[in-house]
């Protein structure tokens, strides 16, 4: 495998080399990228659009359907995630262990006894997970609002500076996984269920592709937000800007839901029971 | 309305499949009927398309309302609508046999399984009908990925062949987009019409070159072509029943589609031709897949590896119609994609019912089988039929095109070939038909004991009707073959094709 | 030789892409490791990303958002002066692609060694090979 391997490598690269001879030079502003479809979008996007980020413009606007394509991708490896790994029947163990924190005595539980009620005094000793240090739980707990809001911040300025519906989901993800890591997993599902993940990462889905069917219904083609003009008043250069924004609202909703839904499956085998 | 169903035949199955989970949350049983609902769309919308084409020649659909380069374009013409007709009819028909399959095989995982099931023929449908060369990509992964999910789930070694298509499926996917980013660069744009306009002039140009063997290399990973083909046996066996009948008849063939797309549309044929001999490689690694995959596929004592093993000989015949590079040779591997989807179709259908009625799929629990599933091996034997290649099934017209095909191209090696790999095709088929047709694996003439009595043990309606749905499809494909050559097959082919 | 040496120096982004993809395709094809081949995955498509976005640049460009004070007219748009958008917004959605990949690999892999206890390859294979 080794030699198949080195061979194809050799010849790929071999390849490929070749090929960079004849590239035209780097940064060349004369190129044929930077020529022939670009200065179109750079010249005109301010007046088609009035959203000065052209790379939002493009992406949500004059290229939205490779957008709405790319959330159905991770739409799609949420639900894969959650089909190969989801196990909804619980394993219960056949004992468990617990400590009387104030005095030290390990209790043995057997399968159908009495278990203690859930209080500081008595402490689970036989799961795998250990429980975090006090520094970390408070430091992110202090940190995950300021993170949720920078990340809804990246969503709506999307249109000025850099970032949009992707960036800002996955921040507003990791702040979720954050607080699932600092606390324990069960503490996550109990603000952040996956049914709420589920309906979550559909709908944001939903909204995208609703806008625009709302603008075939109106009339025009697919995704032109002009349409929304029509329906909801204004002229369409606002209109688009405006169709841009909701749909990176979707886009947004969408990523969160499937960060984390991603993460609920992947740390916990499925099992949702202990997280990392 | 009439203009907006080249849109509409993609946004109905992605809309439902992001409605299923909701529903699926409030109440199991509604997934079924919503799937079969969404996929009854693009039947009516694809069939309404090739109307519209036959009747006015290609035309486009830009989305968003951007006129392209500047925004994505569907293109629709007769290629596109032909294969976007097959892809319906073939997943319409799957989706309803789903139901008891999947109940018996898959009972507390349904919701996300229509879920994927919908998103990987949405998949589908938007690479076919696409104009623009990264739309392919992304909707090339949309299909991809619920694959990979669905695949994984199957009995046995269905993660490990998984895993070894998620590797090789993403080198080939990861290669179409270097070559289509190669073509950006030296051209500036994607839309695939725009690229047959520009690169003409850039055939001499090394980045052009690198571009074209990157292209086909990756569409060949995914189309499952020899030597590239090793992901595709274990993937097709081990997946559930309907995952093989939904991905065998469709998947590899939306894959030479694209590759028919990317040499004879955004390429002219002559760069593959004259400027990298690419079709006379096409056709010789096609006409040892056929050997090849016919090879392996009498060694096996499974079904459903050896009808994968088929699909791979299968590849080699359509490759070689393209590799060809002639008329009657593309009339024949167009003429091919059409009778692999049904007969492909109709085969593992079959070999899902089997397993949902044995439990296995093993050549040795075949016995008797005739008597059991009187229905269902009889489409399985005009399925067989059409594998061979006995008229007046579409399996004899697609391979006598190939044969006048290789014919007048002048490669005797190639007619001997097709034969050879018929005959390869008689021994492992019938072989099956033999076991299922007898009580013992050997006729017994010296007969003591009566024969004894089997009862017939069907399976549900809601399977046998898509059996011989497809049973009827391949009868009707070839009995009308000729009007589909000369009414949408002749149109396809590039002009400058000699014969 | 000399404009040999000068594309060498000019174009040495292009060939740290080459190098990178060459990289992950070895890992892929050769490690025996699983994890390993996943992670082989990512540099691979990291590597095309690097390779469309450096179609993108332009000298002396600066970034695709166009600076205008709050309701006083833009500044003079000329192409030259901004990076070209389009490599940026297509590899948006390849990095997404590469993320969705990498996440479903991981379920398979998470499968994979729930049914086998192992993630090395030949480890793999030769139990596949025992229990038939």
């Amino acid at each position: 495998m080794k030699l198949i391997g080195l061979i194809s490598v050799i010849l790929c690269g071999g390849l490929l080399f070749f090929g960079v001879t004849d590239f035209p030079g780097w940064g060349d502003p004369a190129s044929p990228a930077s020529t022939h479809v670009s200065p179109y979008y750079i010249q005109n996007t301010l007046a088609d659009t009035s959203v000065p980020n052209i790379v939002t413009a493009v992406l949500a606007d004059y290229r939205g359907y490779d957008t709405l394509g790319e959330t159905t991708v991770i739409f799609t490896a949420a639900i894969a995630c959650f089909f190969l790994l989801r196990f909804t029947r619980r394993l219960e163990p056949k004992e468990r262990f617990y400590r009387h924190v104030p005095t030290g005595i390990t209790l043995r539980i057997s399968h159908g006894g009495k278990l203690p009620v859930e209080s500081e005094a008595f402490e689970r000793i036989d799961s795998l997970w250990s429980p975090h240090d006090v520094i970390i739980k408070t430091t992110c707990r202090l940190v995950v609002p300021f993170i949720q809001l920078f990340a809804l911040y990246v969503i709506a300025h999307g249109h000025y500076s850099p970032g949009g519906g992707f960036q800002g989901g996955v921040i507003l993800g990791a702040a979720m996984i954050l607080y699932a890591l600092s606390y324990d997993l069960r503490s996550a599902l109990l603000r952040m269920s996956e049914k709420i993940g589920a309906i979550f990462c559909a709908t944001g889905v939903f909204i995208y592709a609703g806008t625009g069917a709302l603008c075939l219904l109106s009339g025009l083609n697919f995704l032109d937000y002009s349409a929304l003009a029509t329906v909801f008043g204004g002229d369409p250069v606002a209109a688009r800007s405006h169709g841009i924004f909701a749909v990176e609202i979707g886009v947004g909703m969408t990523v969160m839901a499937a960060m984390i839904w991603i993460y609920y499956n992947l740390s916990s085998a499925g099992k949702h029971d202990e997280g990392l | 309305m009439a203009q907006q169903l080249p849109i509409l035949l993609v946004v109905a199955p992605l809309m439902a499949a992001f409605l299923v989970p909701i529903v699926g949350w409030w109440n199991k049983r509604l997934c079924y009927p919503l799937a079969v609902a969404a996929l009854a769309a693009p039947l009516v919308c694809t069939l309404g398309i090739l109307k519209q084409v036959m009747a006015g020649g290609g035309f486009s659909y830009h989305l968003g309302g951007w006129s392209p380069p500047w925004g994505i374009e569907y293109a629709l013409d007769y290629l596109n609508s032909f294969v976007l007709v097959i892809i319906s009819i073939v997943s319409f028909i799957v989706t309803i046999y789903s139901k008891e399959s999947v109940r018996s095989e898959l009972p507390d995982k349904i919701t996300p399984f229509y879920t994927l099931l919908l998103l990987m023929v949405t998949g589908l449908l938007g690479m076919t009908v696409s104009g623009d060369a990264f739309n392919v990509f992304v909707f090339l992964e949309i299909s991809s990925l619920s694959c990979y999910g669905l695949i994984a789930i199957g009995s046995d070694g269905a993660p490990f062949a998984t895993f070894r298509y998620i590797i090789m499926g993403t080198i080939g996917a990861s290669f179409y987009l270097l070559g289509v980013g190669y073509l950006y660069l030296v051209t500036g744009t994607l839309n695939m019409a725009d690229l047959a306009r520009l690169l003409p002039q850039l055939y001499a140009s090394r980045v052009v070159l690198t571009a074209g063997i990157f292209l086909l290399v990756g569409i060949g990973i995914k189309m499952a072509l020899f030597p590239l083909h090793a992901w595709l046996p274990g993937a097709y066996t081990y997946a559930p029943s309907t995952v093989s009948a939904m991905v065998a008849p469709l998947y590899t063939k939306v894959a030479a589609y694209l590759l028919i797309r990317i040499m004879f549309t955004v390429f002219q044929p002559a760069f593959f031709i004259e400027v990298i001999p690419a079709t006379t490689l096409l056709s010789w690694l096609a006409a040892i897949a056929m050997l090849v995959g016919s090879i392996y596929a009498i060694a096996q004592s499974d079904l459903k590896r050896m009808l994968s093993y088929s699909v791979v000989a299968q590849i080699g015949y359509i490759a070689l119609g393209i590799g060809l590079a002639n008329r009657l040779g593309l009339s024949g591997a167009l003429l091919h994609i059409l009778n692999e989807a049904f007969t492909k179709g109709c085969v593992f259908l079959v070999a899902g019912a089997i397993v949902f009625k044995l439990k296995s799929c093993r050549l040795e629990n075949f016995n008797n089988l005739y008597r059991k599933m009187p229905f269902t091996m009889s489409a399985f034997t005009i399925g067989t039929f059409s594998m061979i290649g006995i008229p007046p099934t579409s399996g004899f017209f697609s391979k006598l095109y190939l044969l006048l095909g290789s014919v007048a191209a002048g490669n005797w090696i190639f007619v001997a070939v097709l034969l050879v790999s018929t005959l390869l095709n008689v021994v492992y088929f019938f072989r099956v038909i033999q076991l299922a047709s007898f009580e013992k694996p050997m006729p017994d003439y010296a007969r003591i004991t009566p024969y004894e009595t089997v009862a017939m043990d069907e399976v549900p309606l809601s399977m046998q009707i898509p059996i011989q749905l497809m049973a009827a499809g391949i009868l009707l494909s070839g009995i009308f073959s000729s009007r589909i050559l000369s009414a949408v097959i002749v149109h396809i082919i590039p002009k400058s094709f000699t014969p | 030789m000399e404009t040999l040496i000068s594309t060498f120096i000019s174009k040495y982004n292009y060939w740290g892409y080459i190098i990178l993809m060459m990289i992950g395709l070895y890992a892929m094809m050769v490690k025996n490791n699983l994890v390993k081949k996943i992670i082989g995955m990512n540099i691979f498509q990291t590597a095309i990303i690097l390779f469309y976005i450096s179609i993108g640049a332009k000298k002396g460009a600066s970034i695709p958002i166009i600076t205008h004070a709050f309701n006083a007219a833009p500044v003079s748009i000329h192409p030259a002066g901004y990076i070209n958008p389009l490599p940026h917004v297509l590899m948006l959605t390849a990095i997404v692609v590469a993320v969705a990949t990498l996440g479903v690999a991981l379920a398979v892999i998470v499968i994979i060694y729930q049914r086998y206890e192992t993630l090395e390859l030949d480890e793999i294979l030769k139990i596949r090979k025992e229990t038939g």
